[in-house]
């Protein structure tokens, strides 16, 4: 049960992207159409469930034990870049029909709000390794229904006529605004 | 002097790192609904991303382009813990009211960008004021923010009550849907703005 209850609240009802405001540079840099934001989704979900695990196993193996807890910024940064870079090589050499289909979009998370935080605030609220895999797979899928969601807004919005100095971002900052809105109505449900 | 006056004024007006450049918006939005939130943000990324500059801008002869990236990202990690370590000594409170938002300044992309097409091309002095003024616009875009968020949403500005009670606070600009929509709004105003002036620019370099 307690599994669910974080799972459903890491997907909708504490939304990363329209609550917590993560990830919002990829959010509005790749939602402008609808099958990359799909591909942006997933690939972010993937990521970020490895990099919450190897995250979990380096803090509660290497950084506690040994009293470093004060570089735990430092050391999840340069292990999620280098994690991803790795699985970059490995999806390119393996299966390269995969990297042709996402693999665009992983240098894009390498370094990002979203995956790094994933990982921190699982050690922040004490998580064990379980609920802290749960809790990413929320996040990541939360993130991809927030991004896929935007997306098809933006598509139809491209037939709209929208005032001039609202072209662009402007209008998609209120689009998103909208959709948190929205989505504040789960937020009695847990 | 003129250059590194120019250098420092685009970053806050004509590149500004939120209203134009639309970088790094997670913390735009997370930590501005209170000014004083948004002033201690706005100042630590000044600060990290004018020495992550200077840093970089040293270093860059002897890193290989290779593995620059790795190695700015080090760099910001290292100064961004500073802050960290520093604010959690004499300031616990903004450090409890910043949260995980302190530590995802590692992340920001403006300054890896900043690092990235600018310090790693120029001397150590300009660097410095390019990192500088673009700390300045991000601070003065979160500060713009912070204080409209708080003003419209608790009535006061730096935890300074403004308006009487008479004013009867609508949540939603404290909440994240506000958020969204006033930066919007300010976008647009920005551009409006910009086009404004460069339309005076371009006068006056005719006449």
């Amino acid at each position: 049960m307690e599994y669910l209850t974080l799972f459903l609240g890491a997907v909708v009802v504490n939304n990363f992207v329209l609550t917590k405001f993560l990830g919002l540079c990829i959010f509005f840099g790749v939602s402008k159409n609808l099958s990359a934001s799909v591909g942006m989704g997933m690939a972010v979900t993937a990521v970020m469930v490895m990099s919450s695990a190897l995250a979990w196993l380096v803090y509660h193996f290497i950084l506690f034990p040994f009293g470093l807890t004060f570089m735990t910024t430092a050391v999840f940064v340069l292990l999620i870049a280098s994690f991803v870079q790795l699985l970059e090589m490995v999806i390119k050499k393996h299966a390269p029909a995969l990297y042709n289909m996402w693999g665009i979009y992983l240098l894009l998370i390498a370094t990002n709000c979203i995956v790094l935080s994933v990982p921190l605030l699982n050690i922040e609220s004490n998580y064990g390794f379980l609920l802290s895999l749960v809790n990413a797979v929320g996040s990541g899928l939360g993130f991809a229904l927030a991004i896929i969601l935007m997306a098809s807004c933006r598509e139809k919005l491209r037939l709209a006529d929208v005032p001039k100095s609202l072209e662009g971002i402007g209008i998609a900052f209120i689009l998103a605004g909208m959709l948190a809105l929205a989505f504040l109505g789960f937020s009695g449900m847990i | 002097m003129k250059n590194y006056w120019q250098i420092f004024k685009k970053g806050i007006v004509a590149e500004n790192p939120i209203f134009v450049l639309a970088l790094s918006l997670c913390p735009a939005l997370a930590v501005t609904s209170s000014a004083t939130t948004a002033l201690t943000m706005g100042l630590s990324v000044m600060f990290v991303i004018s020495m992550n500059n200077i840093v970089v801008s040293l270093t860059r002869k002897v890193v290989n382009p290779k593995v620059r990236v790795p190695v700015y990202i080090t760099s910001i990690a290292t100064i961004v813990t500073v802050v960290q370590l520093v604010l959690q000594a004499y300031a616990p409170d903004l450090y409890d009211a910043l949260g995980i938002y302190l530590a995802l300044i590692v992340v920001f992309a403006i300054i890896l960008a900043r690092a990235e097409s600018f310090a790693s091309k120029n001397k150590v002095v300009p660097s410095f004021f390019d990192g500088f003024g673009m700390g300045s616009g991000f601070c003065v875009a979160l500060v713009i923010i912070g204080i409209i968020r708080e003003l419209l949403g608790a009535g006061s500005i730096f935890g300074v009550k403004i308006l009487g009670d008479w004013y009867n606070a609508p949540l939603i600009m404290i909440l994240p849907a506000g958020g969204f929509i006033l930066i919007g709004y300010l976008v647009a105003a920005w551009k409006i703005l910009t086009t404004h002036m460069e339309k005076k620019q371009a006068e006056r370099g005719e006449a």
